[in-house]
């Protein structure tokens, strides 16, 4: 609401640009049945390896050209998207409930609660993590539900670190007091005083984690640990692109693109939305 | 007529051993004000966290009760006792910029106590802050209630946090150097408005402070303290007029005066300092006896 104390929004063109991207590749993977020029799945022999469609030899119709066995790359980037989208918000999500939850407890409370996830952190930190992950892909079986928890278990652990330390200051400020003060109780104190100002953060980090969700999973699916192997994923397209690098760049160009494009736009998200959601820094 | 709060030897430790307060005893009649003073480290902010029950996590209370209006706090069980404080007694707290929570805004924070704790419907909460910060002479509440903490100046935010210390009609409020974070010019009104609040309220008050000008224009009783211990109690009138300790005259030497400011400003004494060193270490040898 804008009154004469709140200085009217600025132009934050980082942050159009990025919602911007992620909006215009979201549609695409939500719409995909109805938007996809091909079947990502039908392969046609004859129409192998064609070029995008500024190049000589481009068939009409095949935007961004095919690969080996002739599918439609643009298709299956679109429908890749959807997988992409769906790790991410899953997965961040899980991840950042279990590890929000956790450091507002740890830096909070502090004492005995806050050594008991600490180490816990600690522990879970020393594992790396792209290893960690193949292990419980591994583990779990491969398919959709088992990447993305594989993503939340391992990355819990970067938000719970960060909301801990946030918590840990916040805690300590007068309001914090004066809630006591007024009769209120600890975990209220922690929901209506803490949360609110940690709030930022964990939405800068939700976004953050969406665009390195995408890349585990991107990962995952290079090294064919991933979900089905029919299904279109980025990381297995740019798997199948490194095999024919020399012979058609871009079924390994698009999908880094795309990744690329992405992940960047969900880090400048998660920072134009801090900005946006801080009382102080708006 | 039972004194509102009344502390008796009241004493708290460092992990170390080493005490904050000893054995501290005071009351506070109904309506009066009990100016503490003292330097830094005296134990004067100690003794109102005390009765709010927030004293630091290594800070112990050793000995002593504290009664609210006959109630034994010490007797009640922890949640009973928060209940308890928190109804009878607020707190105007020193920095005005951190007391606020910077992502709420000021009429659900000065609203909270009074809807989730003390079971007022929301109605009847806003209609008595809307009166109360008429009584903080804030012009344009309706916009003050909407804004964030960060929007309003420092003396601002200190009318805020008043008038909420206010709101509950609470029989005690523990100021805490309630003007030393404010720029000069507001600290004078500031402490003007405390002053007419209290008066109108009735409301009694702990006054925590270092400034004996201030001591002077607002209370009625006076405690002077130094290193957790009391050195002089007294009404304000007679401390000033006939100040019985070293130590408080030369802390009244030691204050610029407004009606002859071209008074000499003494520094304690080193012979002070020496003779309350000694009050100090027969203080702590009696402790030790005391504990055996």
């Amino acid at each position: 609401m804008p009154s004469e104390h709140t200085r009217p929004h600025r132009f934050n063109t980082r942050l159009w640009l990025a919602g911007g991207w992620l909006l215009f590749a979201l549609a695409l993977a939500l719409l995909a049945p109805w938007i996809a020029p091909h079947d990502p799945l039908a392969q046609d022999l004859l129409y192998g390896r064609l070029p995008p469609f500024w190049s000589e030899g481009a068939e009409p119709g095949l935007w961004l050209g095919t690969d080996s066995l002739g599918r439609d790359l643009l298709s299956r980037l679109i429908y890749g998207g959807r997988i992409a989208f769906m790790v991410a918000f899953a997965a961040a999500t899980a991840a950042c409930l279990v590890g929000s939850t956790l450091g507002l407890i740890a830096g909070y409370f502090g004492g005995w609660p806050d050594r008991i996830i600490s180490r816990i952190v600690d522990i879970w930190m020393s594992f790396p993590p792209v290893l960690f992950a193949i292990l419980l892909v591994a583990v779990l079986g491969t398919g959709l539900h088992s990447v993305i928890i594989a993503i939340a278990v391992i990355d819990w652990t970067r938000f719970c670190r960060v909301i801990r330390a946030e918590a840990m200051v916040q805690s300590r400020m007068d309001y914090v007091e004066s809630a006591r003060i007024a009769g209120f109780g600890r975990i209220g104190i922690m929901i209506k005083e803490v949360l609110p100002n940690v709030m930022p953060s964990i939405i800068a980090l939700l976004s953050l984690e969406m665009g390195i969700a995408i890349i585990v999973e991107a990962i995952l699916s290079f090294v064919n640990l991933s979900i089905a192997t029919d299904d279109p994923t980025w990381g297995g397209l740019i798997a199948e692109g490194r095999l024919s690098i020399h012979q058609a760049w871009w079924v390994l160009v698009f999908p880094l693109i795309a990744l690329f494009l992405t992940v960047l736009s969900f880090s400048q998200l998660g920072e134009g939305l801090k900005q946006r959601f801080d009382p102080i820094l708006r | 007529m039972t004194p509102c709060l009344t502390i008796t030897n009241l004493s708290a430790t460092l992990p170390g051993g080493a005490r904050v307060l000893r054995d501290v005893s005071l009351d506070v009649n109904p309506g009066e004000v009990r100016a503490l003073v003292g330097e830094s480290g005296a134990g004067k902010s100690m003794i109102g966290k005390a009765i709010l029950g927030v004293l630091p996590s290594s800070v112990r209370q050793v000995s002593g009760e504290i009664f609210l209006d006959g109630q034994d706090l010490g007797a009640l069980s922890a949640s009973k006792r928060r209940i308890l404080v928190g109804a009878n007694v607020a707190l105007i707290p020193q920095d005005p910029l951190t007391a606020l929570n910077p992502s709420r805004r000021i009429g659900s924070q000065m609203t909270d106590q009074l809807i989730k704790i003390l079971g007022w419907n929301s109605a009847k909460a806003y209609t008595r802050i809307r009166q109360l910060l008429d009584e903080v002479q804030i012009r344009d509440r309706e916009r003050v209630l909407r804004s964030y903490p960060h929007e309003l100046s420092g003396g601002m935010r200190q009318r805020v946090l008043i008038a909420t210390a206010f709101a509950a009609e609470p029989k005690l409020i523990v100021a805490d150097e309630p003007t030393t974070a404010l720029d000069v010019t507001v600290q004078k009104q500031i402490l003007r408005l405390i002053a007419t609040m209290q008066r109108q309220h009735a409301t009694a008050i702990l006054f925590v402070t270092h400034d004996l000008g201030v001591v002077a224009k607002i209370s009625q009783q006076v405690t002077v303290l130094y290193g957790g211990m009391i050195i002089e109690q007294a009404g304000v009138s007679d401390l000033f007029a006939d100040p019985q300790h070293a130590y408080t005259r030369a802390l009244l030497r030691a204050t610029p005066r407004y009606n002859d400011p071209d008074a000499r400003v003494e520094p304690v004494q080193p012979d002070v300092l020496a003779g309350l060193q000694n009050e100090l270490a027969a203080n702590d040898h009696a402790w030790e006896k005391h504990l055996g």
